[in-house]
């Protein structure tokens, strides 16, 4: 892991992993979200070599929202692990990009949590006859959300006042304990949201709705990625722009000061 | 049992639509200010 905390190193590896993960998650999530808005259009089919889907049975139409809906709870939880991984790192091994990376995420993780929350009052407006309930699933999930908030205000703090980043690790691990509640809150309290539909080996979902679902899974988890990736190049470039002006600035003050004191008294 | 009738494509279109516009916006932001941090490194450089 320490291979990588050369940013010299790290950003060589990121500028050829940025477009291939980008583009391959762009190819994958068009098509996916292509063909659940049109699954009659037979290039896009032919192309991806997915059957057609069906309307459901109960949920008719809007089983579509599934594709998007899924990818973005999993991606909004996987970010908060994220934070909590790096975090970690950050807090056990030093690690000196852990801290970038825990700050990458936090914005694409906001982002797929709004994502999910939007998407999934849409689908339960026509599938339960609101558009919210306070439940555990889902107020866990806008806990999530103001976690997320909370954590990118810290960062920016700490990092404008030169505090540790330690203070923010610390708070992303805390808020960790966040994820499992919402990974269980189904089964421990009624809801109206479904129970988990994919366990370990398991799938109450029917094949045809399954497999787009993977696709749209994995997409997304790409694009996720190199949104990461852009952000901690973005981070890492800024941290030099900032080293490199505060080293010019130190040059130049022994300078400044030694030419203030040669002026002439008045 | 009487079930209300909604019409399910306007929310599929409207659920997209919100995906769309947040990952578009995502996207669009975190290459601009790539970019530029990169472009601001670069310029520091020389």
């Amino acid at each position: 892991m320490h291979i990588y905390a050369n940013p010299k190193r790290f950003l060589s590896l990121a500028s050829w992993l940025t477009p291939l993960v980008f583009f391959s998650g762009r190819v994958l999530v068009r098509a996916v979200v292509g063909y659940g808005l049109a699954p009659d259009l037979p290039e896009l089919v032919k192309s991806v070599g997915i059957a057609p889907v069906p309307e459901d049975r109960l949920m008719g139409e809007t089983v579509r929202i599934l594709f998007i809906h899924v990818p973005a709870a999993w991606l909004g939880m996987g970010g908060w692990t994220g934070i909590a991984i790096s975090s970690a790192a950050l807090l056990i091994w030093k690690h000196p990009l852990a801290g970038l990376s825990a700050r990458a995420i936090a914005v694409p993780g906001l982002v797929f949590t709004i994502i999910c929350l939007a998407t999934g009052s849409i689908w339960g407006r026509p599938t339960w006859g609101t558009w919210w309930v306070w439940d555990g699933r889902l107020t866990s999930m806008l806990v999530l959300m103001f976690l997320y908030i909370g954590y990118l205000a810290l960062a920016q703090a700490t990092a404008r006042e030169g505090a540790s980043p330690k203070i923010a690790a610390i708070f992303g691990l805390v808020g960790a304990v966040n994820i499992p509640i919402i990974n269980r809150s189904v089964v421990w309290w009624n809801s109206l949201h479904q129970p988990p539909s994919l366990t370990a080996g398991k799938s109450s979902i029917d094949g045809v709705f399954l497999v787009p679902l993977l696709v749209a899974v994995l997409g997304f988890s790409l694009l996720f990625g190199a949104i990461v990736l852009m952000r901690m190049r973005a981070l890492i470039a800024e941290q030099q722009v900032e080293a490199r002006l505060r080293r010019r600035a130190m040059r130049d003050e022994p300078l400044a000061t030694s030419n203030t004191a040669m002026e002439p008294a008045e | 049992m009487n079930r209300e009738s909604l019409p399910h494509w306007e929310f599929v279109l409207a659920a997209y639509a919100v995906l769309l516009i947040a990952m578009g916006a995502l996207i669009v932001w975190s290459w601009y200010t790539m970019r530029r941090a990169e472009k601001r490194r670069e310029e520091l450089k020389r």
